[in-house]
């Protein structure tokens, strides 16, 4: 049972991750990268919003008619992402404004739709919610590493924080934005697949082991 | 006509949907590989943002605000360009086979287009900028999403000739796919970043 809530996870995290594996949500990543800051309240405000549209179209799955399935989960996202930029202009005005139209095209994220279609109507409420953290978590994390990234660089800040005067001031635009994330799509990947060729050589290695041992213990059964 | 000079010149250099704006990236990278293909989902994306625009701009601006209900634009406007794309798709395909033919697997996709919803946004917010200090008003904001369409169509045709030419060339493995083709397109991001100091 924790078992296949924890492959959910790791698949949301890291195999099927929603940024650097399936290249999804492009285009908030692109547009808030610059700042370390705002990508990171950016991947927060979209773990909350699919967190609850996974859980709440997983709750309403057996009602929705299949013929009208995504209007019907466009607008709950809508909902959702409304009643977001409402709480978030009142409480954090400051994020608020560095988000900018960015906020209102949560609805259009293809990661909250593609969780909604490929998983939540399939699963569980407990299921889906763990999935939708997940993959919030996963895009979360992805934005924040290169917002670090892009802002050190391009900015020579982290977080706001200045630490040096030198910066490449072209990696803080669009520009810069594209290069950092086509090199961690590139690295993660190689990482990624490093990693699994060794899972695999290592799980091969233990399978030949058990086979040699499971022969030579048949083996002097069968002299015998 | 100094106020149509500005929105052109803002809609498709200075403040370019994709290079500078980073708006509808997914069809740009997804729908880049060929130049015919490329064409076709600019002139379905031009369409579909002249559309959205046409109608969401009057019904907020007339209807949602006397009525001070602006607080549920992304709804009504989702909604909106959903119904309106399912109708094209269905108009096209009774008027013209062939163009449905040509288009009809971009259209669905334009749906979660950030390019559509972010015109229908852009014009109702902070126009200042866009408009060289005029005020908005259905005409522009129908003219913005015009030229905003073309300048994404543009990126979209340069972007599918270079990857088309990127098909040739020996790739590393790891950067073979999405990293190379970001790596393309940040090239004429930074190309276009000349543009900005124009002004």
């Amino acid at each position: 049972m924790k078992n296949k809530y924890g492959k959910i996870a790791l698949d949301g995290l890291i195999f099927n991750n929603p940024t650097f594996v399936l290249v999804l949500g492009t285009c908030p990543t692109l547009g808030l990268i610059s700042s370390a800051s705002s990508a990171f309240g950016m991947g927060l405000t979209v773990v909350v919003i699919l967190t609850l549209s996974n859980m709440l179209i997983s709750a309403f799955r057996k009602i929705i008619p299949n013929e009208v399935r995504i209007p019907a989960y466009i607008v709950i996202i809508a909902t959702l992402v409304t009643l977001a930029r409402m709480i978030l202009e009142k409480l954090v005005p400051d994020l608020y404004d560095s988000l900018g139209g960015f906020l209102a095209l949560i609805v259009v994220n293809c990661i909250i739709l593609g969780r909604a279609e490929a998983f939540a109507n399939k699963h569980n409420v407990l299921e889906s919610a763990v999935d939708g953290l997940a993959n919030g978590l996963g895009f979360t994390c992805a934005l924040t590493i290169m917002g670090i990234v892009c802002e050190f660089l391009g900015k020579g800040s982290i977080f706001g924080l200045q630490i040096m005067n030198f910066k490449i001031a072209a990696l803080a635009t669009p520009a810069g934005a594209f290069i950092i994330f086509g090199l961690s799509i590139a690295v993660f990947t190689y990482v990624l697949n490093t990693f699994m060729r060794s899972r695999r050589i290592k799980s091969n290695k233990i399978a030949r082991e058990n086979l040699l041992d499971k022969d030579a213990g048949a083996m002097p059964v069968k002299e015998a | 006509m100094a106020t149509f000079i500005a929105i052109v010149l803002a809609a498709v250099l200075t403040n370019n949907f994709i290079t500078v704006k980073t708006y509808g990236i997914c069809p740009f990278l997804g729908v880049s590989k060929k130049t015919s293909s490329a064409v076709g989902m600019g002139i379905a994306v031009t369409l579909v943002m002249v559309l959205a625009t046409a109608v969401t701009y009057p019904i907020y601006e007339y209807v949602m605000v006397p009525l001070d209900i602006a607080f549920l634009e992304i709804i009504v406007f989702i909604f909106i360009i959903a119904s309106l794309v399912q109708m094209l798709e269905k108009i096209i395909e009774k008027v013209s086979p062939s163009l449905y033919n040509a288009m009809g697997i971009y259209l669905p996709l334009i749906t979660t287009n950030c390019a559509v919803l972010g015109v229908c946004e852009l014009v109702i917010g902070d126009t200042s900028a866009l408009l060289d200090g005029a005020a908005m008003n259905f005409g522009w904001a129908v003219l913005y999403a015009l030229f905003a369409g073309l300048g994404f169509t543009l990126v979209m045709i340069i972007m599918s000739g270079m990857r088309e030419k990127l098909n040739c060339m020996k790739v590393s493995k790891s950067l073979a796919g999405f990293p190379i083709s970001m790596i393309t397109a940040s090239f004429i991001c930074m190309a276009f970043t000349v543009f900005t100091y124009i002004s």
